[in-house]
């Protein structure tokens, strides 16, 4: 079933994107005819067949609860990429409007 | 000093031997990538220490101190792996800025191998293409014809090795981004099995299918520097603990006894006639040298794309949530906090990664899960049974790495469905979990092929023996590009 103008932009909004009318417009074919593609998923049988899920037989990996400071240099370098800040501390626009 | 064709151990070799410095062959690297890197464009940006880093080793061993296996060897990283304080971006705009704050686990175990890093490749935007045409910076050329694409998502890894830019390059594959390159532009790449190199400080793309693997001339040059990548790491939940690794003066260069699996699936009607030409010599140099070749069927492998664009946009779709435009990279403020993520997001990313974003956003939203996701992940379990199955019976897979030659710049590039049909048959390995490797095998309208050999979960050592065997025996890899 090929998505709809709607579809797209509930999506977009669903993934926090900006798109314009032309990327909207565009994405509605192409998501389509890639969706359409992966339909053939369907004529598989998979009754009971388990999800993969790791390809391991890995299911949890456990360490010591003890904590590891981060390193002072990491530290600094992560605040330096922040796009605002305020002493040390992100600054961002209010959450709660 | 020409450098241009030599292999890592043959540097190596020369470098303990004191035949050249360090610095000597690094500075003939640099000089190599400035004068004919313009119009390859494979490298974003070269390390500004690597000089220096280099002196540092020639110091080092001519004070008589002890080295590590890589001591001094130049070496390239694509850009989505992290080196502290460069500004590692995965060629998208979004990370514009942006300066690595630790290094990747792989980077850690370079260095302290005495490896030096000469700097950071062209990719497919968050490695995600198959041509390194979506890269926000450039597009990346092949080298044996610069109108044709060099493959991707690591074509500049590619790209720098097979240029003669550096003996070695670490990619990245998820869908075949190592392999299909490598096959493009007639050098050898490696995709480890899931779980045997830490992911670490690799920019994310689809955790449960990505690898981290590299780039070489011959197989032995592979097989010699995984031994420095891989094995687990605390950092890395999902990479093993192993229980051996392959040396490579140890591998038997023989394929006498080997049982060959050729899988019908993958030589349908309708197929490149070169291509397949290739790859039938090449299983049949295999045979002359003792192996015995049987025809097998994994009957789920027709579905393995299906399955791919299915769970590789999803678990991109989530990894990329992380990019807010606030804590690192592009920024774009609009009118309240949500707007700004999304004008952030939406001006930051190129339109191959929105795409994927858009399209694992919609297969995870509510009512769709199960009818995407869910089955997708049952298909996957499938695909690879159809491999254990196989597997119990031969030593190996042999199938092309790419269907079809590189193909012109811009001719894919708008079509999104006809680039992913590119990564056919790559795509497989990585939901089976299993380790691959392309080795070059011929040339068709001048342009290289590649082989793709297949094995068993950890059994990299198989890949080697028969991939050492076919370059003993054959000179494909010896052929580089005019450039």
């Amino acid at each position: 079933m090929p998505l709809s103008t709607n579809d797209v932009k509930h999506i977009a909004k669903l993934a926090r994107l900006y798109l314009t009318e032309a990327e909207i417009d565009e994405y509605k074919d192409q998501l389509s005819s890639i969706l359409e593609y992966v339909q053939k998923l369907q004529e598989v049988n998979t009754g009971d067949v388990p999800e993969l899920q790791h390809s391991l037989d890995v299911i949890n990996v456990f360490r010591e609860d003890v904590i590891e400071e981060c390193a002072e240099d990491a530290r600094k370098r992560a605040i330096e990429n922040f796009s605002s800040r305020n002493g040390d501390l992100l600054e961002t626009q209010s959450v709660w409007m | 000093m020409d450098v241009t064709t030599l292999s890592l151990k043959e540097i190596i070799r020369a470098l303990e031997s004191k035949e050249f410095s360090s610095e000597d062959l690094v500075s003939a690297y640099l000089s190599r990538i400035e004068k004919l890197d313009g119009d390859l464009y494979s490298v974003l940006e070269v390390s500004p220490s690597a000089l220096e880093d280099a002196r540092k080793i020639d110091k080092a061993r001519s004070s008589g101190q002890e080295l590590g296996s890589l001591a001094g060897v130049p070496i390239f990283l694509k850009d989505n792996m992290m080196v502290k304080g460069w500004g590692n971006t995965s060629a998208s705009q979004v990370l514009e800025g942006h300066k690595s704050v630790y290094n990747a686990t792989v980077v850690d175990r370079l260095k302290s191998a005495g490896a030096v890093l000469l700097g950071r490749t062209n990719m497919d935007e968050f490695a995600m293409g198959s041509s390194t045409e979506s890269s926000h910076f450039g597009t990346t050329k092949n080298p044996w014809d610069k109108t044709r694409v060099p493959g991707g998502s690591s074509g500049g890894s590619a790209v720098a090795v097979s240029a003669g830019f550096a003996p070695v390059a670490l990619g990245s594959d998820t869908g075949g981004s190592i392999r299909q390159p490598a096959s493009l532009c007639g050098v050898v790449g490696l995709k480890p099995t899931y779980g045997r190199v830490s992911r670490y400080g690799l920019m994310a793309m689809a955790s449960s299918l990505d690898q981290i693997g590299p780039f070489a001339r011959t197989v032995e040059d592979v097989a010699f520097l995984m031994q420095t990548i891989e094995g687990k790491d605390q950092k890395d939940a999902t990479s093993v603990e192993l229980s051996e690794t392959s040396i490579s003066e140890l591998i038997e260069p023989t394929v006498d006894g080997l049982t060959i699996g050729i899988p019908k699936e993958y030589f349908l009607e309708g197929m490149d006639a070169d291509v397949k030409r290739l790859v039938m010599d090449a299983v049949a140099e295999l045979e002359k040298g003792g192996a015995k070749v049987v025809e097998i069927s994994m009957p789920h492998v027709q579905y393995a794309l299906a399955v791919y664009y299915v769970l590789m946009p999803c678990e991109a779709s989530s990894n990329l949530g992380r990019f807010d435009g606030l804590r690192y990279g592009y920024h774009s403020t609009g009118e309240n906090l949500t707007e700004t993520y999304s004008r952030s997001r939406g001006e930051g990313f190129g339109p191959e990664v929105k795409r994927r974003i858009m399209l694992g956003s919609y297969a995870l939203s509510a009512g769709y899960y199960d009818a995407y996701y869910r089955k997708a992940l049952k298909v996957r379990s499938l695909i690879k049974k159809d491999f254990d199955e196989v597997l119990k019976h031969v030593d190996a897979i042999v199938t092309p790495t790419s269907p079809s030659v590189a193909w012109k710049l811009g001719e894919k590039f708008g079509d999104p469905l006809t680039m992913y049909l590119s990564d056919i048959y790559t795509i497989t390995a990585n939901l089976a979990t299993v380790p691959a490797m392309s080795l070059p095998c011929g040339f068709s309208q001048d342009l290289p092929v590649g082989l793709q050999l297949m094995g068993r979960p950890f059994d990299e050592h198989m890949l080697y023996r028969i991939g050492m065997y076919y370059q003993s025996v054959t000179e494909w890899h010896k052929q580089t590009p005019i450039v």
